[in-house]
Formats: C-alpha cells, structure tokens, sequence
C-alpha cells in the first residue's frame, strides 16, 4: 500500500469530483428538447446580429412563455435569400434592399450612423467624405494639411469584421483598405477612451456612444446629431432593417412588434443606434 | 493491494487521462480547424505575407510573427535581469526574514489578472510614452513593459529555486579559500544554477508570447511590421482573439492557422526549456 491513510479519503474525494462533473454536464442535454417547437429564426447581417441577440435575450426575460429566438450571421444578403427561400423566419439586413429583393417586406428597426471623433482641444472642425478616406487610407498624415495644428496625425480603427468597421468601410473606404499602420482597438469605447486622451488622434464610434470628452467633427458640413441622422442629412447612416417574406408568422410578428415597442426601440438607442420617432 | 486502493488508482488514472485527452483534443481541434486554411491559401503566403486584410482575403500572418517576437524580446531584455537580479538577492544576499517577507509577495504579483496590468499600461505607460517620446504611445514598448513586469514572477521564482538547489557547500568550499559573497556567486553558484536559470528564461518567454489581454491594451494592433519600439504591433495571440468575435469561413479558418503557428512556436520553447530541466538534474 503506497498510501495507507488518505487512500479512502482520495477516493472519495475523486468520487465526488466525478460526480459533480457529470451532474453539471446533464441540464444542457434536457434543455435541448422543447428548443424545436415553433422557434424564430432570425438569419442575416452580421452588424445587426449583436443587437438582435440582445433584444432576443430581453423578450425571452420577459416574455418566458413565447417560443425562443435563434439568431444567426452569414451577412445581409445571405439574410435576404434567408428570407426569401423559408429558411429564417426574419432576415437581417444592414443596408437597402436591392432590386432583386424587392418582394421583401422590410421594417427599419433603426439607423446605424457613424461619428468622426476628435480630441477636445483639436480645432479641425469640418472634413469632407475624401478627406476621411485619405487621412484612414494613409494620403493625409498631418493634421496641417486639413488645417489643423501641424503634427501626426493618430488614426484609430476597428478590429476587421465589427460591425463598426464594417460600416466605416462601406460608408468612407469604398474599396480602399484602411492602412496598416492605424491603430486598432476592439470596442467603441476603447476608441474613445483612445481619442479623449491623444490630442492628435482621430477615430469613428458610433454615433449614440460620443459623448462630451471627445468631439464629433462635422462630415460634409453636416452636423453629427441624431436630428440630422433622422432627417437623412448625415452621409453616415445605414439602415438596420429586419425583412420578412409575405405575412410573418405569428410568433415571428410577435417579436417584430417586441423590436419596435418601446421597450425595444430603448434597448437599441441605448446600444448606440438612432431610432425613429414613432 | 486492497480494493478500495484499487479503485483509487483507477480513478486517478482516469482524471490523470482526462488532461492528456483534453490536450490531444485541443491539438486535434486546432489543427482540424486550420489545416482546410493551409491547403487552400498556402503555407508560404500565409508565413511570408506582410498584408492581413481578411475582407480582401489577404491573409499574411508575417507581420504578427514579427510582433509577438519584438514584444516577447522586449519583455524579456527589461525582465530577465530584473528578475533574476531579484532571485540572485533574495537567495544569496537577502537576510533570511526579508527574504521570507519579500518572496510571497513577488508571488502575488502572478496572481493579479492580466487586465489589470493592461489597464496600468494604457492608463499610465502608453500616455506617457505618447508625451515624454512622441508616436501614438501605443507601441512595441508599451507592450514590452508591461509584459517584462508580468513575467517577473516566473523569472523570480523559478531562477531562485534553481540558485537554492546549488549545494550550501559549494558556496563555503569558496569563502574558504578567501573569495568574497559576490564571487562565489559570480564563478560558482551562478555557473552551477544555469541551466535552472536558462529554463526560467524560456518559460517566462513561453508567458509572454502567451499573453494576450494586457497586450492588446497597449500594443496598438496595428499589422505592420513595427520600424521601431515606439510603432504599434500586434501579436499572434492579440490576433486571434481581436477578430475571433466575428469571423467567419475562410476568415475563421485563417485565425486558427494562426493558433497553429501560436502552437508550433510555444511547444518549441517547451521541449527546448523541458531539455535544460533535464540537464540539471543530472
């Protein structure tokens, strides 16, 4: 025996362990059954999807006894043909339905815009589309080309695949790659926090997360607010829009009005986006 | 034997397993995962590519190599000999009640989460960086910081125990022919402790290619190759985990090629440090 006294006490203790272990590996299997029953599948961009959860996550706190929301990526158009074959009952799209998606029935759910921010004390007010894209493509590096304080010009971007990024590089990129060199942080309040401390940096959050430690320049001459948003002035807005194909079913119009109720609507702007007046 | 014994052993033996196949699946998962990668990119264009923009389906990881390089050298110039000086005192020179006060709390400096060494470096590090020696402060440097304070621990601990295991006599066999407490250091116990040293070494660099949340924080992640200690850089871990969120497909795939490439590099450091291990107890 090489253990005389502790060996009952270890095999109790291993026996113990064993079986926590498995106690905790059984709920996730008895929950899997009762998922079948008339859920909501919601399919498509990958901006939207984030938000989708989070209002899945709200319904399904207070609504207990409605049928579970399942959401899922794969882009908005993979949504939009999500839609249109069957396969989800909700599709996800970040930007206008094309043409060939017209049959769709699409709800704004809210509008994703997009802020330029800049260190307080920085006295660049104003920046046009080509200006953005040439000081986050790498052509405009000092802050004295734009007008500004002579110096390096500190570009903040967003890690590649957010939602952010995504936008930032539709609405400003158009195709062009933003630099290697620019910073990259994983979150808008990374970003902010980023610009609010470096008075040569310049960044893009969403428009609902700016607040008063740094500034939003102007884009076009277009004052950055949720009014100039709402009345399409603002260059950097895209839509947040869930389609369905013909009439929703049931349980997926039940969420679709959760989405634009109040409480919905809340949770959204709350998150950053604009929402319309209803 | 008796029965109950038996079953304990078997029971250990049945946990001792679960970790080695916990291993192999991870193994087995990473490689699944990033293998379709290899085959359809190319191992070359992959290693040897200096662009990485997953939307354009430019997937060259050179620059991260680069990164997690620069940074782990870093950290290890600023904290291999702050620590191994720390070792050195607290063996050889330290009072024995200082050194009993002095070792557990450069222990609990392993146990402090990595965030909050990230959060002291962008809150303290890359500002000053930023004002005091110019660029975005976000940088090699940075990194190589705070980094080089998180390896202390594995450094201190590691190389102390190392210097403890030289036999009390080489050190007397010194004093008596006349050298002084700073040579028999020196030409004796140093020498005689290296190879414990050397694996302290390789294990806190195996900690600091690891880390990712501190270096995300103040590393900037920006995919070049950094020109200097003041430019931003990424690391292959920081790589992984910044765009892990949302990638999907062939973008996914390319994140644990990543893994793999992470995998290959630290399970070098580990035979190479578990080799010097061996050499000291023989």
């Amino acid at each position: 025996m090489r253990y005389p006294k502790s060996g009952r006490r270890l095999a109790s203790v291993c026996l113990l362990l064993c079986l926590t272990l498995g106690l905790t590996a059984l709920p996730g299997c008895a929950r899997r059954g009762d998922k079948a029953a008339g859920s909501i599948t919601l399919a498509g961009s990958t901006s939207v999807q984030p938000f989708a959860e989070m209002l899945a996550e709200e319904c399904a706190r207070k609504y207990p006894d409605r049928p579970p929301v399942n959401v899922q990526g794969g882009g908005s158009s993979a949504g939009a043909r999500a839609a249109l074959s069957g396969t989800a009952h909700i599709g996800m799209l970040s930007r206008e339905l094309a043409e060939s998606e017209k049959e769709l029935e699409p709800t704004v759910i809210a509008i994703d815009a997009l802020a330029l921010i800049v260190h307080r004390d920085n006295n660049v007010v104003d920046l046009t589309k080509e200006q953005i894209r040439g000081i986050f493509s790498g052509r405009i590096t000092d802050w004295g080309e734009l007008g500004g304080t002579p110096g390096p010009i500190h570009v903040i971007s967003r890690e590649e695949g957010s939602g952010t990024r995504g936008a930032f590089d539709e609405l400003i990129m158009g195709g062009e790659d933003v630099m290697a060199r620019a910073i990259v942080q994983d979150s808008n309040g990374a970003v902010r926090e980023t610009v609010a401390g470096d008075p040569r940096a310049i960044g893009y959050v969403s428009l609902g997360l700016v607040d008063d430690r740094v500034r939003a320049v102007k884009v076009d001459g277009v004052e950055a607010s949720v009014e100039s948003v709402r009345s399409r002035e603002y260059i950097l807005v895209r839509p947040f829009l869930f389609v369905v194909k013909g009439d929703p079913t049931p349980e997926a119009k039940e969420f679709l009005d959760f989405v634009l109720s109040e409480e919905g609507q809340r949770i959204l702007s709350e998150e950053g986006l604009v929402t319309e007046e209803r | 034997m008796n029965r109950k014994e038996k079953f304990a052993e078997v029971v250990l033996t049945v946990v001792g397993l679960t970790s080695v196949a916990v291993l192999a699946l991870i193994i087995f998962f990473i490689f699944r995962e990033g293998a379709p990668f290899f085959a359809e990119v190319g191992l070359g264009s992959f290693i040897g590519g200096t662009k990485w923009s997953p939307g354009k389906g430019q997937f060259g990881v050179l620059p991260m190599i680069a990164g997690s390089f620069f940074v782990t050298l870093g950290a290890l110039v600023i904290g291999v000999p702050l620590g191994l000086g720390c070792a050195l005192y607290l063996s050889e020179f330290a009072p024995k009640r200082t050194a009993a006060i002095l070792k557990p709390l450069i222990e609990i400096l392993a146990g402090i989460p990595s965030v909050v060494f990230g959060f002291i470096g962008l809150t303290v590090i890359v500002p000053l960086i930023r004002d005091r020696l110019g660029g975005p402060g976000f940088s090699v440097l940075a990194s190589a910081l705070v980094l080089g304070i998180m390896i202390l621990p594995t450094m201190v601990s590691i190389s102390y125990d190392a210097l403890r295991a030289v036999p009390q006599v080489y050190r007397e066999g010194m004093l008596a022919v006349g050298a002084n407490r700073w040579q028999a250091v020196t030409s004796v116990v140093l020498p005689a402790a290296r190879s414990g040293i050397l694996a302290a070494g390789i294990l806190s660099m195996g900690r600091a290619v690891g880390e990712t949340m501190a270096v995300i924080m103040v590393a900037g992640n920006a995919t070049i190759i950094p020109g200097s200690v003041l430019d931003p850089v990424r690391t292959l871990t920081s790589n992984i985990a910044l765009e892990m969120g949302y990638a999907a497909g062939l973008h996914r795939q390319a994140l644990f090629a990543t893994g793999v490439v992470l995998f290959v590099i630290i399970g070098a450091l580990n035979i190479v440090a578990r080799s010097f291990v061996r050499n000291r107890v023989r």
